[in-house]
Parts: C-alpha cells; sequence; structure tokens
C-alpha cells in the first residue's frame, strides 16, 4: 500500500485516497467536437514508468491532488494541489 | 524411531507435565515443547499420510517449511486443519488427530493401491477435465475427493475475536536470530524505535542450537527488553512486503493455549510502516531427491541438531547423516554426544577438514559417498568408487545446503542472484529501504551474522536519523570460513524420489512436466503443484528447479525460482478480517429520526450503508397490506416520510450558477431565489448519471440534492470539476447531508397540515406556488421549507438541523392528527412514484440516457454541460433505443415482475426490452410498471408480453405513458 504525502495533510495511507486516473488529459474546449471529447473519455495511455495521475484525498482534505507515479516501482515523485504545476 | 528425551538440556520446563492426545491416544510433554517436540519424545514415528500416494509420513523438520508432519488441531468451532506440528507450541489439553488416513494412520487402504497413484499423475487436474464431464461428476471427483486432500475445516462458526493492529516504526526487524539481535540492539539504542518481529514463542533463532550461545542470547533479550523504544513481538509471523516499506504480520496472541482469556484476540493481524527494514529470516535446510528420502524416519540435518539442543530429544537410536556441507558435521556430532550408536555420516565430498575431528568422536565418516535409498531401518550408501553397502539406522539426517529465505526481501522488489559458492541464490541490490542481514544473506556463522546484523542496525538508524549507536556490546566469536558446498540435488536409481513432500510431487514428475511442454519454471510449478502446498516450496523449491534445470540442459540460474508472493506461511482468513465482521464490517448510517421509526413499528431495511423504515406494520396486518394503507392514506388525506438519506451538496459562490448549468442538462441560472428546480446530470460519456432538485436559497447560494444512492459518487464528481477542470469558477461547495435531516408531508391534506405547524411562511397557493423554498419555524425551530413532490401529490418537504429533528417531525405529527396523519416507508413511496411515472435508481441504473427516460427536452440547446457532446454520439440518440414506457396487465388481476422482458410475439427470441419496476396500484386497483421498451413511444396502446423466463411465466401487458397517476400533474401544483 502506498504512502501518499498529500500537500494538505501530510503522509497519508493510500486507503484515504480514491484513484481517477491520467491528469495529463484536459477536458476538450465545448466546441471541440465528438472526437476531442471521445478522447477526453476513452483514450489513455498506458505508459511503463512515470505517470501523473488524479488523486481524491476523500477521507481527508477532499482535494483532488496531482501525484506522479512510476507504473512500474510504485515510486511516488511529487504530490501537487489541482491547480499546482507537476513540474 | 523409539526417540527419547534426555535429562537435561534445551529450553524444556521438565518440572511440569503437559498431556496432550494424538489420534486418541493420551501423551505427555512439556512447557517449551512443540506438538512435533513432544510426539518425537513420546517415540511416534508415522504422524500422516501423503497427499496423492497416501505414504507414511514422519516429522521431518523444526519449523514452518514442515511439510508432512500435518494435523487436524483442536475440536468443534475451533477445529484448525492442516496445521504443521512443527508450529504448535504444546499447551494442556491439547488434542490433534493426524490426516488423510482411512481407516487407520498404521493400515491405509488406498496405498494399497498402485493403480490409484499412477491415475493422479503429475497433471491431473488437467489431464481428467479431459474426459467426459459425466465421468468426472460421478467417478472421478468422488474419487478423487475421497482419496486425496489434506485436513477438514470446521463448517461451525469462529467463537474467538480478532484485531487488527497498524504500526509505525524507524526500524522493523524480521527475525530474532544472531543478525536480528544485534540489528535490534544497536538501532534502539541509537533511539530509533525499533519492533522486532519473531514468528517463534522462543527469541533467538540459531542461538537456539548452540548451548554455547545461551548467555549472549539471554543478555542481548534483557538489554532489548530494557530500551523503552524496542517492541519484541513474539509468535508473530511477517507473511508480505508491500509498496512504501508496509509489511504484513499475524500475531498468534492466543494459540499456545487452550482458548483465548475473556475478551483476549486469538489472532491479531498487524501492519507495518518502517522507515528501514532488517530481515534476518535466516535460511531454510533443503532436501535432497533419492529413493524414499520421504519415509519417516528421514529428517534435515538442521532439524535433528534442533531437536537435541533445544528440546532435549535424541530423535532416533541409530543415524545416518547424508550431507553435501559442512553444518550438518554439527548434526552428527550432537547425535553422537546425545547417546547415539554408531553415528555414520556420509559425505559426498571426497575431502572434509572437519572428519578428522568427528572420527575422534567415534563418528563414522565416510568421505565421497551418496545415500541412493532408505528403506525398513536401513540406508543403501553408495561410495562413488563404486561399492555398495547397507547401513542400520533408523534415523536419516539430509543436508542439501541451505537457502536464505529470501521470500520477504524478493516480494519488496530486489532481484535475487545466484551465488556460486553457496549454490542457492541471495537477495541482490534493495529496491526499498531494506536490507537483508545474516544467514538470509547468505552469511554463515553466528559471529558473522551477529556483525552483519549490527552493520545494518547502525545503517537503519542513521537512515531514521540516529547517529551514534552504542557499540558496547559484546558478539559472539567468528566461526571462521567453512569448506565450500558441493550441490548435489538427486541421487538417481529407481523409484520415488520427492521433491516436494506435501503436495507428493517426484523428481520424475518434474521430468515428465519438461517433456509435456511445462518447462518454464512457472509452468512446471503450476502442472506439477511443486511448491504450492503450504510450506511454499521451503524444502524442495530449489530442489525442484535444480531437476528442471538439468532437463532443459539449462543452469539453474537461468531456470530461476516462481515468484515469491504473500503469504510466506498460511494465514487465517479470521486474522486478516481482524475485527471488520458481521455488524463490524461495515458502519450503519442511521437518521437522526431511527429512534422513532424503532418505537412506531417501522420494518427497517438497509439501503446501502443506511438503515431507512421499509413501512410501518400495525397489529394485525399482514404482507403488503401496510404499504397500502400508507400508500392510500398520503393520496386520500396525508402521509409523513422521514427522507433525510438524500444527498445534500450547499453550493455558495459568484459563479454558482454557473456551475450548476455545467453540471445539470436543463438551465438552472435563471432559477430565482425561493424557487427550485428539478434536475438531471449526465456523465461525461452522455449516460444519464443522477437527479435531484436545485434550490436557489439566495443569489450567490444553491442547495442541491441527489438520490440517496449516488451521494458520495455526485459529491466526488461535483469537486472534481471544480478543482480540476473549471477552478476559475468561483464556488464552494460541501456536503451538509448528515447536518440537514429531511421530512416530506405530502398528499392533499398536506398543506392544511403544515399551515397548522409551521410559523412565519405564507403557504398558500399564491405565495408559495409548487416548486417554491422558503423558510419558517415549526416549534420555533427554524426550518427551510421546499415544495415539491415525488408522490405526485401536493407536497413539502421540510429540512431541519439533525438535532431538531425529532420535534420537527412530532409537531407535524400532531399538526396532522386531524387529518389522520399517516407515516410511510420506503415501498409505499415506490409505490407512488411508480404511478406517477418518476424514475429511480432501476431506471437510473448506467445504461440509459436522457432521451430514453423522456427528459431529452429538459436539455439546454445552448451552453457547455457534462455530457452533452458525447450524448449526441449516433447509438445514443438512436430513437429505436429502449425508451421509458408505463405498463398494465391486459388481465387485471395479473401480477408484474421486474426484469421480465418484453416480446412482440410468444415464443419470441428478441427481447425489446425489460420491466424495471412495478407495483401494485391503489389509484387503478391493478399491478402497473415502468419499462425501458424499444420505439418505446411509438409503442403507446400496443399490447406486448413480458416473460419471465425464471420464473416460466409469460403476461400479456399493454404499453402506456409512464404517468399512470395525474399525467397532468394537476394535484402536485393545486
Amino acid at each position: 500500500m502506498l504512502l501518499i504525502h498529500c500537500p494538505y495533510c501530510g503522509a497519508r495511507a493510500q486507503d484515504e485516497f480514491h484513484y481517477r486516473g491520467d491528469a495529463n488529459v484536459e477536458r476538450p474546449a465545448p466546441h471541440a467536437g465528438q472526437k476531442a471529447f471521445y478522447d477526453f473519455v476513452y483514450a489513455r495511455d498506458n505508459p511503463r514508468g512515470w505517470h501523473v495521475e488524479w488523486w481524491h484525498h476523500y477521507a481527508g482534505c477532499r482535494r483532488w491532488v496531482k501525484i506522479e507515479r512510476n507504473t512500474v516501482t510504485h515510486e511516488i515523485r511529487t504530490v501537487k494541489g489541482p491547480t499546482q504545476d507537476t513540474r | 524411531m523409539s526417540a527419547h528425551r534426555r535429562l537435561q538440556g534445551g529450553h524444556i520446563d521438565r518440572c511440569k507435565r503437559l498431556t496432550f492426545h494424538f489420534d486418541g491416544r493420551r501423551l505427555f510433554g512439556h512447557p517449551g515443547d512443540t506438538l512435533a517436540s513432544a510426539l518425537l519424545a513420546s517415540g511416534i514415528r508415522v504422524v500422516g499420510r501423503s497427499f496423492k500416494y497416501h505414504r507414511p509420513r514422519g516429522i521431518m523438520t523444526a519449523g514452518p517449511d514442515e511439510p508432512s508432519a500435518l494435523v487436524e488441531l483442536r475440536v468443534g468451532s475451533r477445529t484448525e486443519p492442516n496445521t504443521k506440528m512443527t508450529e504448535v507450541e504444546l499447551y494442556e489439553g491439547l488434542q490433534a488427530r493426524s490426516q488423510n488416513r482411512w481407516p487407520s494412520l498404521k493400515f491405509d487402504l488406498m496405498a494399497v493401491s498402485g493403480l490409484f497413484g499412477n491415475m493422479i499423475s503429475c497433471g491431473f487436474y488437467y489431464k481428467t477435465f479431459m474426459w467426459p464431464a459425466s465421468f468426472w461428476e460421478r467417478f472421478y471427483e468422488p474419487l478423487i475427493r475421497h482419496a486425496a486432500g489434506l485436513g477438514r475445516a470446521t463448517c461451525l462458526p469462529d467463537p474467538d475475536h480478532y484485531e487488527a493492529v497498524h504500526a509505525h516504526c524507524d526500524v522493523l526487524i524480521v527475525g530474532s536470530g544472531p543478525a536480528g539481535l544485534a540489528a535490534a540492539r544497536v538501532a534502539g539504542e541509537a533511539g530509533a524505535r525499533v519492533i522486532l518481529c519473531e514468528r517463534d514463542f522462543l527469541p533467538g533463532g540459531g542461538l537456539l542450537l548452540d548451548p554455547a550461545q545461551e548467555i549472549w542470547r539471554k543478555e542481548m533479550i534483557t538489554a532489548l527488553e530494557r530500551i523503552p523504544d524496542v517492541q519484541i513481538l513474539l509468535r508473530t509471523n511477517v507473511f508480505g512486503y508491500y509498496d512504501h516499506n508496509l509489511l504484513g504480520g499475524v500475531e498468534q496472541v492466543s494459540d499456545h493455549v487452550p482458548e483465548p482469556r475473556p475478551h483476549a484476540v486469538r489472532q491479531r493481524y498487524r501492519t507495518f510502516r518502517a522507515r528501514h527494514v532488517v530481515l534476518a529470516t535466516g535460511a531454510s535446510e533443503r532436501l535432497i531427491a533419492f529413493r524414499g528420502n520421504d519415509r519417516p524416519g528421514v529428517m534435515m540435518a538442521g532439524a535433528a541438531l534442533t531437536y537435541v539442543h533445544r528440546f532435549g530429544i535424541a530423535p532416533g537410536k541409530r543415524a545416518v547423516v547424508f550431507t553435501n556441507n559442512d553444518s550438518a558435521y554439527a548434526t552428527a556430532f550432537a547425535l553422537a554426544a546425545a547417546g547415539l550408536d554408531g553415528v555414520v555420516l556420509a559425505d559426498v565430498r571426497r575431502e572434509s577438514r572437519l572428519a578428522a575431528k568427528l572420527r575422534a568422536h567415534d563418528v563414522d565418516v565416510r568421505l565421497g559417498v551418496e545415500v541412493n535409498g532408505f528403506g525398513t531401518d536401513a540406508v543403501t550408501l553408495e561410495a562413488q568408487s563404486g561399492g555398495r553397502n547397507t547401513v542400520r539406522a533408523d534415523l536419516l539426517c539430509v543436508s542439501g545446503g541451505w537457502n536464505p529465505n529470501v521470500d520477504l526481501a524478493s516480494q519488496s522488489g530486489a532481484k535475487l542472484t545466484w551465488d556460486a559458492a553457496l549454490a542457492t541464490f541471495i537477495p541482490g541490490a534493495p529496491a526499498q529501504a531494506e536490507r537483508s542481514v545474516g544467514a538470509a544473506h547468505g552469511i554463515s556463522g553466528i559471529g558473522e551474522a551477529a556483525r552483519d546484523g549490527l552493520a545494518a542496525g547502525l545503517v537503519a538508524a542513521k537512515i531514521s536519523g540516529f547517529g551514534g549507536g552504542c557499540l558496547d556490546f559484546p558478539l559472539p566469536a567468528l566461526d571462521g570460513s567453512c569448506a565450500s558446498i558441493e550441490p548435489l540435488w538427486e541421487v538417481k536409481t529407481s523409484g520415488k524420489a520427492f521433491v516436494d513432500l506435501q503436495h507428493d510431487v517426484t523428481a520424475n514428475d518434474i521430468r515428465q512436466a519438461h517433456r509435456e511442454g511445462f518447462s518454464h519454471i512457472e509452468h512446471a510449478k503450476r502442472y506439477t503443484t511443486h511448491s504450492m502446498a503450504t510450506d511454499q516450496g521451503k524444502l524442495g523449491g530449489l530442489l525442484g528447479a535444480a531437476i528442471l534445470a538439468e532437463a532443459r540442459g539449462e543452469t539453474l540460474e537461468k531456470v530461476g525460482l516462481p515468484t515469491f508472493r504473500p503469504y510466506t506461511k498460511p494465514a487465517a482468513i479470521g486474522a486478516l478480517a481482524g475485527g471488520a465482521t458481521g455488524k463490524r464490517f461495515q458502519p450503519v448510517r442511521r437518521t437522526a429520526l431511527h429512534a422513532w421509526h424503532l418505537h412506531n413499528g417501522a420494518v427497517m431495511k438497509p439501503t446501502g450503508p443506511w438503515l431507512r423504515p421499509f413501512y410501518y406494520s400495525a397489529a394485525a396486518e399482514t404482507g403488503w397490506a401496510a404499504v397500502l394503507r400508507e400508500a392510500r392514506g398520503v393520496r386520500q388525506s396525508v402521509g409523513i416520510c422521514d427522507v433525510s438519506t438524500l444527498g445534500k451538496i450547499d453550493l455558495q459562490g459568484p459563479d454558482a450558477a454557473t456551475f450548476l448549468d455545467r453540471l445539470y442538462i436543463n438551465s438552472l441560472s435563471p432559477v430565482a431565489v425561493g424557487k427550485c428546480r428539478y434536475g438531471l446530470m449526465l456523465r461525461e460519456d452522455g449516460i444519464a448519471f443522477d437527479d435531484g432538485t436545485i434550490s436557489r436559497l439566495d443569489r450567490d447560494h444553491f442547495l442541491v440534492t441527489t438520490t440517496t444512492a449516488n451521494a458520495e459518487a455526485v459529491l466526488e464528481h461535483m469537486e472534481f470539476y471544480a478543482q480540476t477542470v473549471w477552478p476559475e469558477l468561483d464556488v464552494s461547495l460541501c456536503s451538509v447531508t448528515d447536518q440537514w435531516a429531511q421530512i416530506a408531508v405530502a398528499g392533499p391534506r398536506s398543506g392544511m397540515t403544515l399551515a397548522n405547524a409551521v410559523e412565519g411562511l405564507d403557504l398558500s397557493n399564491a405565495a408559495f406556488g409548487f416548486m417554491s423554498v422558503g423558510e419558517g419555524r415549526v416549534a420555533a425551530i427554524p426550518v427551510r421549507v421546499f415544495r415539491i413532490s415525488f408522490s405526485g401529490e401536493l407536497a413539502y418537504e421540510i429540512a431541519v438541523p439533525s438535532r431538531h429533528a425529532l420535534t420537527v417531525w412530532q409537531t407535524i405529527l400532531t399538526a396532522g392528527q386531524e387529518f389522520g396523519i399517516v407515516p410511510y416507508g420506503l415501498e409505499a413511496m415506490d409505490l407512488m412514484r411508480i404511478e406517477k411515472g418518476h424514475v429511480a435508481g432501476s431506471e437510473l441504473n448506467g445504461q440509459t440516457t436522457a432521451a430514453d427516460l423522456g427528459m431529452d427536452r429538459m436539455m439546454k440547446s445552448t451552453g457547455d454541460f457534462i455530457g452533452r457532446v458525447l450524448s449526441a454520439r449516433p447509438a445514443l440518440a438512436d430513437p429505436s433505443r429502449p425508451r421509458l414506457v408505463g405498463i398494465r396487465p391486459i388481465e387485471s388481476g395479473m401480477p408484474l415482475r421486474c426484469g421480465a422482458h418484453l416480446m412482440s410475439k410468444l415464443g419470441s427470441g428478441t427481447s425489446l426490452g425489460w420491466i424495471t419496476s412495478v407495483t401494485q396500484s391503489i389509484v387503478l386497483g391493478h399491478w402497473i410498471g415502468l419499462a425501458m421498451l424499444e420505439n418505446g413511444v411509438a409503442m403507446n396502446g400496443n399490447t406486448v408480453y413480458a416473460v419471465s423466463h425464471l420464473h416460466d411465466e409469460t403476461i400479456e401487458v399493454v404499453v402506456s405513458s409512464p404517468n399512470h397517476v395525474d399525467p397532468e400533474n394537476v394535484r402536485g401544483r393545486s
């Protein structure tokens, strides 16, 4: 089980969080068309290695945080707030 | 093997005697014994029969690597099958039964049949399924079930309690041998918070096998007990190493007593989150494959040493020790010293510097010699130079070398590396903050292990921020270098040579797996079930891999070992569940009015985590009568219902209206202050997600309700869009579900009832029309009043701070007394919403669109909202999709069934849709339903068949509008 350093609450166990997925996809502009929305909802990369993803600290501050996690080793490099840059 | 207890030595309390029963025989042992040592001391030689071949088996080891000595422990509801007797701490009154014998241990009918053994050769799981299915069910399965297998589990409920403890520490040390003790002491004295776990009931590991180390062992433990931040957990097996240095274990709190003390737990599930981990898990001795290597009397050399030194037992009368390395010399020496006559040591190596010393103690050391068979009290020795002779012996001690216990290191992500000098795999570079030390790292010698542990303990303390540990304690002397091992895996002869005793896998089975194409180590493992038993291949795992390597003509290094996974030892499911069983499995949510419901005859029903009144049962009412009475009461006069479980979200901010416009398919920004509106939200993929009401309390202040089931999901959804997608919108939101109780008051006389109860709010139709919201007071308590209706009647919902819910509820009840106000439950509410044609969870089922539900006209034509774009995808916009309709039976007495399929003609194989909700209508006097039906709107007035294959029922139904009652919505508005 991962140990996640929430920027608002400190180090917390993974079971306080819900996973959502890729934080690199952005909701398209309203008139971007079906293809753009289709990609937003369904198309995902499946990287081996570093991956930026959304986690929800539902049993804590209820913030959505952006976590940079290595999908091979589960190492967590950064945890940022919803509007902070991951780099 | 008639073993006997020696008069002195070992960690046995000879002053006390414990009585126990094995297969009904009354026997004796002492505190400090395991069941295995007590049986050996009582001269019991055969303790079980094997899994497939029903061969007699004895005790082979002294720990968790035991493959054969399994028993059914305890009786009744505490019966525990497949328990390794080498791990059972003896207690007064212990009862154990041998397993897998029929009719008795001595005379097993199954063992007579050689034919049977051939039938269940390797891969039989797969091959037998090739036969006709009827054969499998009628013949093979019952036969195999009767003949093969292990102990029987009890079907009675577990009477014991369990709990979970989650601990954090700086340094976690697994194993209390010399390396573990030294690591714990140095880290503890440096000031780190240390937890030391030992699976055994005595700390010391390998120190327990050397009487010369007893003083040091005791000193170390005394010193550790004095350090406040060092916690020693005995009887605690660490079974798994997970991500971010989280480890799991089970502490056997009460397994060494007849039953747990009152209020004490049987076992404790523990997790450890450690900054640094020291794995001092020791090593396991490996078997050599030869004919008869499973017979009672075969024992691992290290185990024999354990029985002599720790338990004070001479485990046989005449012994042969068979080895390929130096370690077994200590066993031969100990056996000779224990008084066994004519101990023979057969070493496959041609040279040994220890030979002379041992010969001086009357041990017959034979170099360059192998054991090629073990029969009834006779060991056949074969010299490499030729020549064979037979030695009389009832005990054959075997050592094929030592494998570091790498399970946890491997689970942590460390790759294993091949060590040619030890002919085994050792842990490679750490992937997490851990280090393997001592025998677990391939280091031999007690002094050497202690120094390795000390070094690791220092590093672990330093990493945790505690430098300068005290090194001022003595360490055991170094053993010095030992001669290298000569790898020997198998002595090839005819006859069965086992590599996995618990699953009866032979060397030939491994070769057969290779011949049949299962040559990868993972395939061979699964095909033969090698190393899949409860000993997890500790004894013969590497041996099987070596035989596979030879068959493949490749090195053992290349073949490798199968993946190590938790659990290193079996763990009881009860322990893992901890305290989370029964009522404690999940917290129950109760509304503020729960106690009132219970006192007034409510039959409660779980809906998700909530308990809600199903109906209120009056005296002499049976079945559905209460539901019909409640619904009739509402339709005819007035009823009151607890709807507190609805999700309630408070939204505030200048952009709250814009935010809601983007969440719901309909426009909400035009809603005036003091008004509310029904809203439907979609998922981004265009499927309907949830519905509810949106009330505008102020210009920048909204309150929305969600369905009970989706309360959490909708909140999370809103938070995601507010925080990450539209962070530029100035809106704050918060769940207020628990803070507000909500009470529905419905029926033609609900207005009159509330006029009696509500102060400070004009409820007249002109001032407070349909879909109005306002604030007033009930019994001087401020409340919010909503004029909304789920039943279709004139209706209101009163929101009140939870702590005042009961006062408000009772005040309304009193106010409605003159109209015969009736409390109604979930079922009456459902009945009325089906009559009205309102959708609920069965229709909002994650497959339906707004159009399917007849709500496409609600969609705003301009502006962005979640799901707008993808709801227009051709398949979702297809007009022939199943749409919401009403149905009623042609023959008015017929009941309808939820889930029945709708078909156009009898016997049709094509389903046009399905029934989602049904009820007995009190307005119409017959059954009605809601359904999803292809081309639903066009089908209005047509007849279709409702077919339930499960009940073998077919009913003719007429399709109608979903609004069975008051389609013009006159009642709600009047």
